[in-house]
């Protein structure tokens, strides 16, 4: 009861922002330079047509009706219609977010297989050669630019050694049939329509991309791993264990691990978020139909409606992933259960 | 003892585990890679850039490629016949106009009447017969709707509904108030095409009379491909239309066009052979993969283009002829050929200062690098130290446009005039454009219709000052004499206008032509068919794979 009082709290405390957030991006979408009726007016335009289609986008109103528009058709759940893909903008989004969900799922797990191994080893053996190695990946995965990484697999990969997939997307649809959309991630709806084959292919359209994006997200994870490890271990309850005769792997996995997770899921959280967001390049290299491509090509091209759905959506994602974070932190440390 | 003992044991157990993964991975890609290597025959797996907004191009905010699928999706009245080019390319004649849903047409009055005969047997894609009442109604949409659409149709006289009459189910009939020779080659661009009247105005609603909503997401044409399925911003499926009866049955049962942002990307789906066509290149790969030879680079010069730099007239110091003319002969000619363009065009610079200039478009100019004469221009116009000045780019073409602005601004520099380069991002292009406000700029233009005349109207007329006119140009005489060359019907007058219009634009220089550029696609080798269009799009019907 009490916990179902907090999250209705915290659920609450997001209302705010979520207002916040529909006012802000509006009012910023509109301070994007240019005019999206002259760039849709396109090749041959005249002074006339671009004020057709201006008034066709509802763009000569004044700025607080648009504004009234737009809210009162959020409340209908109508994101509007996007004008760079002429979909429906709530549609566009409802299709893209699977593709860098999965993909962004499937880089974490690569980089949390690697970094919390990594970390882990790193502070059991400070100042050794493992911990070294930590080191070395970490600065390396940080400051190589995804985009870099990206197109070199896909040139190594695929171009020279020829074991990697074309970068066509999720899954070639001229050898493969695309699996009816129940979770709209190929992993999971190719394995409930028991296409085993196309499984494969799209786990294998998928390593690549999860690498170039999962290298990024390896230095934040492998630090936070090492940090709260190193910390856990010299913490006194740790002593005490090693002081009672405990045995090496009951310290580090039953206590050292366990008490260092708490960090290591929070920035779990962040992390996530960040990569469904930052992965636009990734995306564009490996033409995969996610939403990062299609945010960054709405900002290009003034496309209104498809950058406050986009912000929007993010918000409102923020704000569930905060969520499932606070519950899985709960679930690990009671200490936060009786938290304020 | 025991505590290491336990920590190599877990570091061999970390080790083992990282390089089983990477091995995993590695050899599953390993394993579903290289299955196939070859797309089948009868399907066409094409990569762009982007793809269409729109499955039709009269849309409101309908882009370029919008009008590729329109092509493809939609029948026209008339087509164009094709010719070779002595060196072997192929690319439609805008001299020859073929039949297509009109088996015949007749041309009345003087020129003041076009009757059309259709086709009895040519069928939508849902089944239901093509009528002189569907060329009607999407004619009379053509010119209503607004924007570009109604914009291009003007081009060619066509202006009012009330022009456009039924005689009976399979007869349709034009009238112009005037003859315009632009008129019929008008009708082949794709803009008028025919849409299933039927289907559209049972999706029609009150705010949207011409059903333009339910076109740009469905399919209601006839042409020689129909959708399979389309997913705006991954890519869009074509299917051939069996019942085709406007001209050759297509070799191609189907058509993949896929959206790649990433052009490093395309090129190398291309090498390795699993992707057929890839358009939208940068000129530096066309360039190296024409020097390869593994693939097929076919670059067509297009018509009626001209690649050049912009000086604005209304801004100091670009409304002295003389600093146009001196920059004319400054600019790094060569250098941008080579290092920006990859010769991926042919200059327009250079020609022979003591003939006159042919009746043609584009033609090249008189300048070519010379800084002494830009120097001693520059003095005459009382800027003997220079000045500065802005450059603008669009930022949607910077990998030819930037090194091209760097090049001119080194250059410039030489003669004392000081430079800075702006990107404009695409949105704000034809913004920007619009508002006359650049004092330098990189631009390009290119016409649907192939007329000397017609490129003019768009770009150097004041009266009619389009955004393309970006230099802010306008020359009573000139704007008199465009007008004069659409309606002249005796050639050697005619030629004569043209060749006065480009002494006035060669000797002003609001545009400083640099380049005629190619319209370039990169193909495997078994593709043929490949026609060159003035849209520039991929015509599919003509496309074959051996």
């Amino acid at each position: 009861m009490k916990i179902a009082l907090s999250f209705a709290k915290r659920i609450a405390t997001a209302i705010p922002s979520i207002i916040g957030v529909v006012v802000v991006t509006f009012l910023l979408a509109r301070a994007l330079p240019g005019d999206a009726a002259a760039y849709y007016a396109g090749s041959s335009a005249t002074p006339e047509s671009i004020a057709q289609i201006r008034k066709a986008l509802g763009l000569d109103k004044p700025l607080w009706f648009q504004f009234g528009d737009y809210t009162s058709r959020l409340l209908h759940g109508d994101l509007g219609i996007s004008l760079s893909s002429g979909q429906p903008v709530f549609q566009d989004l409802v299709t893209r977010l699977p593709a860098s969900i999965e993909l962004t799922l499937c880089a974490l797990m690569f980089a949390m297989l690697i970094g919390l191994p990594l970390g882990i080893a790193a502070a059991t053996r400070p100042g050794k050669a493992i911990d070294h190695l930590c080191r070395i990946i970490v600065s390396v995965g940080a400051a190589f630019p995804t985009f870099f990484v990206a197109l070199g697999l896909v040139y190594f990969f695929y171009f020279r050694l020829g074991i990697a997939p074309e970068p066509l997307g999720r899954l070639n649809d001229t050898y493969f049939s695309i699996p009816p959309t129940i979770t709209g991630l190929y992993l999971v709806d190719t394995l409930l329509a028991g296409d085993i084959q196309a499984f494969w292919a799209s786990l294998s359209q998928l390593v690549l991309p999860s690498i170039s994006l999962g290298l990024f997200a390896l230095a934040p994870i492998a630090r936070i791993a090492r940090a709260s490890m190193l910390a856990s271990l010299s913490s006194d309850f740790c002593r005490t264990a090693r002081a009672m005769g405990l045995s090496r792997t009951r310290i580090v996995y039953g206590y050292g691990l366990r008490n260092a997770m708490l960090p290591v899921i929070n920035i779990l959280g962040m992390v996530f978020s960040f990569l469904l967001g930052a992965n636009v390049l990734v995306e564009q290299v490996f033409a995969w139909p996610g939403i990062g491509a299609y945010a960054v090509n709405a900002v290009i091209t003034s496309d209104y409606a498809a950058v406050q759905g986009f912000v929007l959506m993010m918000a409102i994602l923020y704000i569930l992933l905060n969520l499932m974070v606070d519950l899985a932190a709960a679930a690990i440390d009671p200490r936060v259960r009786y938290d304020g | 003892m025991a505590k290491s003992k336990s920590a190599i044991a877990r570091m061999q157990a970390y080790r083992s585990h990282t390089s089983l993964l990477i091995a995993a991975t590695l050899s599953l890609g390993l394993l579903y890679s290289s299955a196939h290597a070859e797309t089948p025959k009868d399907v066409l797996i094409e990569v762009a850039e982007h793809g269409p907004n729109s499955l039709d191009a009269m849309a409101p905010a309908a882009n370029e490629f919008s009008q590729m699928a329109s092509w493809q999706l939609y029948d026209r009245l008339i087509t164009h016949g094709t010719k070779t080019l002595p060196d072997g390319k192929v690319m439609y004649d805008a001299t020859k106009i073929e039949p297509e849903l009109a088996k015949s047409w007749e041309i009345q009055d003087g020129g003041k009447t076009l009757i059309f005969h259709l086709r009895e047997d040519a069928t939508f894609h849902d089944g239901s017969p093509v009528t002189a009442e569907d060329v009607k109604w999407s004619f009379d949409r053509a010119v209503s709707v607004g924007g570009f659409p109604t914009v291009q149709m003007a081009a060619g006289s066509l202006t009012d509904p009330k022009q456009f009459s039924v005689i009976d189910p399979h007869t349709f009939k034009i009238t112009l108030a005037v003859a315009d020779k632009l008129t019929l080659p008008d009708l082949a661009v794709p803009v008028p095409y025919v849409v299933n009247k039927k289907l559209a105005l049972q999706h029609a609603t009150a705010d949207d009379p011409w059903a333009l909503k339910w076109t740009s997401l469905n399919d209601a044409g006839g042409g020689p491909f129909k959708i399979g399925s389309w997913k705006s911003g991954d890519r869009i499926v074509f299917d051939r239309f069996d019942n085709w009866k406007s001209g050759a049955m297509p070799a191609l049962k189907r058509v993949v066009l896929r959206e790649i942002a990433s052009p490093g990307t395309r090129r190398a789906l291309l090498e390795k052979g699993d992707v057929d066509v890839s358009v939208g290149l940068p000129p530096k790969d066309y360039a190296e993969l024409a020097a390869a030879g593994k693939v097929n680079v076919i670059g067509t010069l297009m018509q009626n283009e001209q690649f050049n730099v912009d000086l604005n007239v209304t801004m100091k110091p670009f409304d002295d002829k003389r600093v146009r003319q001196a920059i004319a002969y400054a600019l790094p000619y060569d250098s941008i050929m080579k290092q920006a363009l990859y010769e991926r065009g042919e200059p327009l610079f250079g020609a022979d200062p003591a003939t006159p200039f042919a009746p043609k478009w584009p033609v090249a100019s008189k300048y070519n690098t010379d800084l002494d004469k830009a120097k001693a221009l520059l003095k005459d116009a009382g800027y003997a130290n220079g000045f500065k000045s802005d450059l603008y780019i669009d930022m949607s073409q910077t990998t030819v446009q930037e090194p091209m602005a760097l090049l001119i601004q080194e250059q410039l520099k030489k003669i004392g005039i000081t430079i800075e380069i702006h990107k404009v991002p695409g949105s704000e292009w034809f913004a920007k454009m619009g508002s006359k406000s650049m004092p330098m700029d990189i631009n390009y233009f290119y016409g649907w219709l192939d007329y000397p005349e017609y490129f003019y109207f768009w770009t150097y007329d004041g009266k009619n000052n389009s955004v393309f006119n970006t230099a802010n140009y306008s020359n009573p005489e000139l704007d008199k004499l465009i007008e004069q060359a659409r309606f002249e019907s005796d050639p050697a007058a005619y030629d004569a206008i043209i060749t006065r219009m480009n002494t006035i634009a060669m000797d002003e220089v609001p545009r400083v032509p640099v380049a005629h550029l190619y319209s370039d696609i990169a193909m495997q080798k078994n593709v043929k068919g490949y026609v060159y269009w003035f849209h520039t799009h991929l015509d599919l019907k003509s496309i074959s794979k051996e």
